[in-house]
């Protein structure tokens, strides 16, 4: 057990863990975050995307130790002050969300894109979200509000 | 035609908000004081008597409580049809899916440990994993309570076919084969089990279907009443039709827990576990021998179509029955001969998975009609127009449509001219695509002229595949469903279906018909969450007939309501019977006596006086009939139609198939949501790519090779190309105001397109889903164990 401290959605945060405990369980079990999903286990669903320093990754795939001083953003982050992420808005307009259990991961992979890309094409933003799996919606709507935010 | 407020425009989803927040609570994301987890054990093996389980070293372990067959109250076989499935497998292992025993405790890495330390003592049984032998008379035989692996067989007779056969100009028969297929719902399964007080019973909430369907599984597993058993469904994370029998056993199983140890039991599926242990859509192997003359007419045609059911029967006597309805597609044939059979085997049990029934007879006929034009050189849709369904033509089940509008020929020819089919397709069938070396060549080493020229590797290709389907359940069961609205005083109002949310929008649906009727704004309905104790059972979310089905009790309910408040309004404002009273933007209103009062106020005003603002809303399905022996009848009271047209780039080299382009019309009556709508063609259409082109559970022994994401290929978003998605909206007098079904005939037709989409590009048929690399290449099936090292 160790004392890990890192910032979360923009906040520092403490947590005393096993520090070879994955950074999806901590966040949902340790930390209560249950907004980034489950789905696979093994990196290929992308439900438990996160940001660390900015870059989607699974964090089924990460350890704690690992995040240590470092920056992770989930999808609790993503709005502030109880008004939506403009990309969220967009997600609701396009219909981008069916059951919504892919919808957490496929926000932050977008996120991270339009961070760093604030223009993508479509065959940009398709890579983009290539490591996240939906399998209700075709991914079109998806796509469609990506692209009308970024414009 | 209706003029509507809101029906058909665009509409935010219901709960859309607390999913893009992640403030949407999945059943994994529920957690309670005290609870513990669970661990299956199963037997590595696909067909055992189980002799005798050894759990010596660990029934002292006081962290540990182990759960099996001796502790189920009632019944420990379920099944929707036959009762042949175990909670706890007791006597046999008939499936690598099935489970032995289940250890509960707080520790989940603890009881990892334990699980492999229960000894079973088993006899290996021979195992049978190839249906065509499933009937065979030395077949091993998988439930001794039966006298053979048979299922279900529905026969289908119409005319008199070996006259048919002998007056056509042309036989044509071949066999196609499809494989299992995982239904991919991102959210593995979960469940929780909680004891309420006293007598109250078992609260259970999970990724559940069908929370009702649940309910009298647990009930039943239990030996309780079904009034003591409360399902409340978790927002659910995908399901298209695979969140049913898998997750009743596992509220069973939680329940049974939950009862022993008296505290919360939480299952949780790993993506391997999930895949191992949920049923898959059936593996068909179809043979038609369709006769039809010069003409292109269609005269007789003799279906032959075998289901592998897996190790239980499941609903596979239900996804048969809508094959046997609909094998012969949209097309009036007079001579029909179909016998449709599940049968039992070692492999995993199959069941319902969006489609149902439909996508595999629909690639093996709308292959076949392609390869009937191409003999008769005349355009596919030409075939099809020829012999496809009109107003007052009669099905292979001797039903007459008349009562609807018959959109088949309508649907076919708007795709047509969106997608510039016939040009196209005449041009990309002129290619001559040279291939390289046959794939049964022995000599593998090429000659210099024998390569293919770089720059023609890839070829174009267009393909349309027609449907007609059946709306709702048909002669599979009892049809009808409930809705429960309750307008507040301050026009506000509480809506709940008995039919449940499964992720495509059903709230959002409800929520837009009940506004509608109303004349108020959907953000003024609040919808609850599903819970069998506050709705009645209103029959499971299959058959894509929430809209039809749901659609119509809320339309039920929020008339009734509006009934009340023309009521109170006609005495209020002293009206005559004749009144006609506008319920719209939030306001009602009578033109003639130039009044007008908010929908809000006029609650509040009803309320002090005492009127009843909640209604029970009710809708049952029309009259539908079927003769067991023939086949004949009216088997649903109404159907849809649809046509795809795919475009595709094959590469002869590599053997990829990259899809351009899909149009996909359809006719689902009205459309209440446009944006859902679409969003089921978007959906619905990769999900049947997926099937045309990459998906498969393979299975090695009986066991399933793929058990995650990393082999079991579903569509990413580059897999896919543009999707057009067009609607056009028949009259139908059922449903509410005619909206009808939508999202299983979004899937079934796209792999029928896509292959003949190949066929027009590379000249070649394809018979065997998926149209892989190595399908295309070598037209068969690599399999891990086809490998060996260093030779060839």
């Amino acid at each position: 057990m160790k004392n890990i401290e890192f910032t979360l959605n923009g906040f520092p945060m403490l947590v005393y863990v096993d520090p070879s405990l994955r950074l999806l369980d901590v966040l949902r079990n340790t930390l209560g975050l249950t907004g980034t999903k489950e789905g696979c286990d093994i990196g290929e669903c992308g439900a438990c995307t996160v940001l660390l320093n900015g870059k989607a990754v699974n964090s089924c795939l990460v350890l704690i130790g690992q995040v240590e001083n470092q920056n992770v953003l989930t999808v609790e982050g993503l709005s502030s002050h109880g008004s939506l992420h403009p990309l969220q808005q967009k997600f609701l307009e396009y219909g981008a969300v069916q059951c919504g259990f892919c919808t957490p991961g496929m926000l932050l992979s977008a996120y991270a894109l339009l961070q760093e890309n604030p223009h993508p094409s479509e065959d940009e933003i398709k890579d983009a979200i290539a490591g996240n799996l939906c399998r209700c919606t075709g991914y079109k709507p998806i796509i469609d509000a990506i692209t009308a935010y970024s414009r | 035609m209706n003029n509507f407020n809101i029906v058909g425009k665009n509409v935010i989803r219901q709960d859309g908000l607390e999913k893009v927040t992640g403030e949407a609570k999945f059943a994994d994301d529920y957690s309670f004081p005290n609870q513990l987890y669970s661990m299956m054990v199963r037997l590595s093996v696909a067909h055992a008597n189980i002799k005798s389980i050894d759990y010596s070293s660990i029934e002292n372990d006081p962290e540990i409580i182990i759960i099996d067959s001796r502790d189920i109250p009632g019944a420990n076989y379920i099944g929707a049809i036959r009762q042949d499935q175990p909670i706890f497998a007791d006597q046999k292992i008939r499936t690598y899916g099935d489970v032995v025993c289940m250890l509960v405790g707080s520790d989940p890495e603890k009881l990892e440990l334990a699980g492999k330390q229960v000894k079973i003592n088993f006899e290996t049984l021979p195992t049978l994993t190839d249906p065509l032998k499933s009937l065979k008379k030395d077949a091993p035989l998988i439930h001794e309570q039966y006298k053979d692996n048979l299922i279900v067989h529905y026969p289908l007779r119409k005319g008199d076919i070996e006259k048919g056969f002998s007056e056509c100009d042309h036989i044509l028969e071949q066999t196609y084969t499809t494989p299992f297929i995982e239904h991919g719902y991102i959210e593995p399964e979960a469940v929780i089990a909680l004891l309420r007080e006293g007598n109250k019973g078992v609260h259970i909430i999970g990724s559940i279907q069908n929370p009702h369907t649940t309910q009298k599984v647990v009930a039943t597993v239990l030996g309780w009443p079904l009034a003591k058993v409360r399902i409340q469904q978790a927002e659910l994370g995908g399901s298209f039709g695979g969140k049913d029998d898998t997750m009743n056993i596992l509220s069973a199983r939680a329940a049974v827990a939950a009862l022993k140890t008296k505290r919360p039991v939480k299952i949780r599926y790993s993506r391997e576990e999930s895949i191992l242990e949920s049923y898959k859509r059936h593996p068909y192997t179809m043979h038609y021998k369709v006769g039809y003359n010069n003409d292109g007419k269609l005269i007789a045609m003799k279906i032959d179509i075998l289901a592998d059911g897996g190790a239980y029967a499941s609903m596979s006597p239900f996804v048969t029955w809508r094959t046997v309805v609909q094998a012969t597609g949209p097309y009036e044939i007079e001579n029909v001969w179909t016998d449709v059979r599940a049968v039992y085997t070692n492999n995993p049990y199959t069941g319902a998975m969006r489609g149902f029934g439909s996508p595999q007879p629909i690639f093996a006929q709308e292959s076949i009609m392609d390869e009937i034009a191409i003999r008769l050189d005349i355009s596919p849709d030409t075939v099809r127009r020829i012999n496809g369904f009109k107003t007052g033509s009669v099905t292979a089940s001797g039903q007459k449509l008349h009562d609807h509008d018959v959109n088949l020929i309508t649907v076919m020819d708007r795709a047509i001219q969106e997608s510039g089919f016939q040009e196209k397709w005449k041009l990309f069938k002129s290619q001559k695509p040279e291939f390289g070396i046959a794939p049964d060549r022995d000599d593998l080493i090429l000659k210099k002229d024998e390569f293919i020229d770089p720059d023609k590797t890839v070829y174009k290709g267009i393909g349309l595949a027609v449907s007609f389907r059946g709306s709702s359940l048909g002669a599979e069961g009892i049809d009808t469903a409930a809705a429960y609205l309750s307008v507040q005083a301050d026009g506000s109002a509480y809506l709940l279906c008995g039919l449940a949310e499964n992720g495509q929008g059903l709230r959002t649906t409800f929520s837009i018909i009940a506004a509608e009727v109303l004349g108020i704004s959907v953000d003024d309905i609040f919808y609850l969450d599903h819970d069998t104790s506050v709705i009645p059972d209103s029959g499971p979310t299959v058959a894509s007939r929430s809209t039809v089905m749901g659609g119509g009790a809320v339309k039920n309910a929020a008339e009734k309501v509006r009934t009340a408040l023309q009521k109170f309004l006609t005495e209020k404002w002293e009206l005559s019977e004749n009144d006609e009273l506008l319920f719209a933007g939030n306001k009602v209103s009578c033109k003639r006596k130039n009044k007008q009062i908010g929908f809000s106020e006029l609650c509040g005003l009803a309320r002090n006086k005492g009127v009843n603002l909640a209604a029970l809303g009710w809708y049952a399905g029309p009259q539908v009939d079927w003769e067991e022996e023939t086949g004949q009848g009216d088997a649903y009271f109404t159907y849809v139609y649809g046509c795809q047209v795919a475009e595709v780039s094959v590469n002869i080299s590599t053997g990829q198939v990259a899809i351009d382009r899909i149009v996909a019309v359809h006719d689902p009556g009205t459309v209440i949501n446009k944006v859902g709508a679409e969003g089921q063609v978007f959906g619905g259409v990769t999900q049947g790519a997926g099937y045309g082109l990459w998906e498969e559970i393979s299975t090695h022994q009986g066991m399933p090779r793929e058990l995650n994401f990393d082999e079991y290929l579903v569509p990413t978003s580059k897999d896919i190309g543009k999707i057009v998605p067009i609607f056009v909206q028949g009259k139908e007098k059922y449903g509410p105001w005619g909206a009808k079904s939508l999202g299983e005939p979004t899937l079934e037709l796209t792999a029928a397109a896509l292959a003949n989409a190949i066929r027009n590009a590379i000249g070649k048929r394809f018979y065997n889903l998926p149209l892989n690399l190595e399908e295309i290449i070598l037209q068969r099936k690599l399999r891990k164990e086809d490998l060996q090292r260093g030779s060839m």
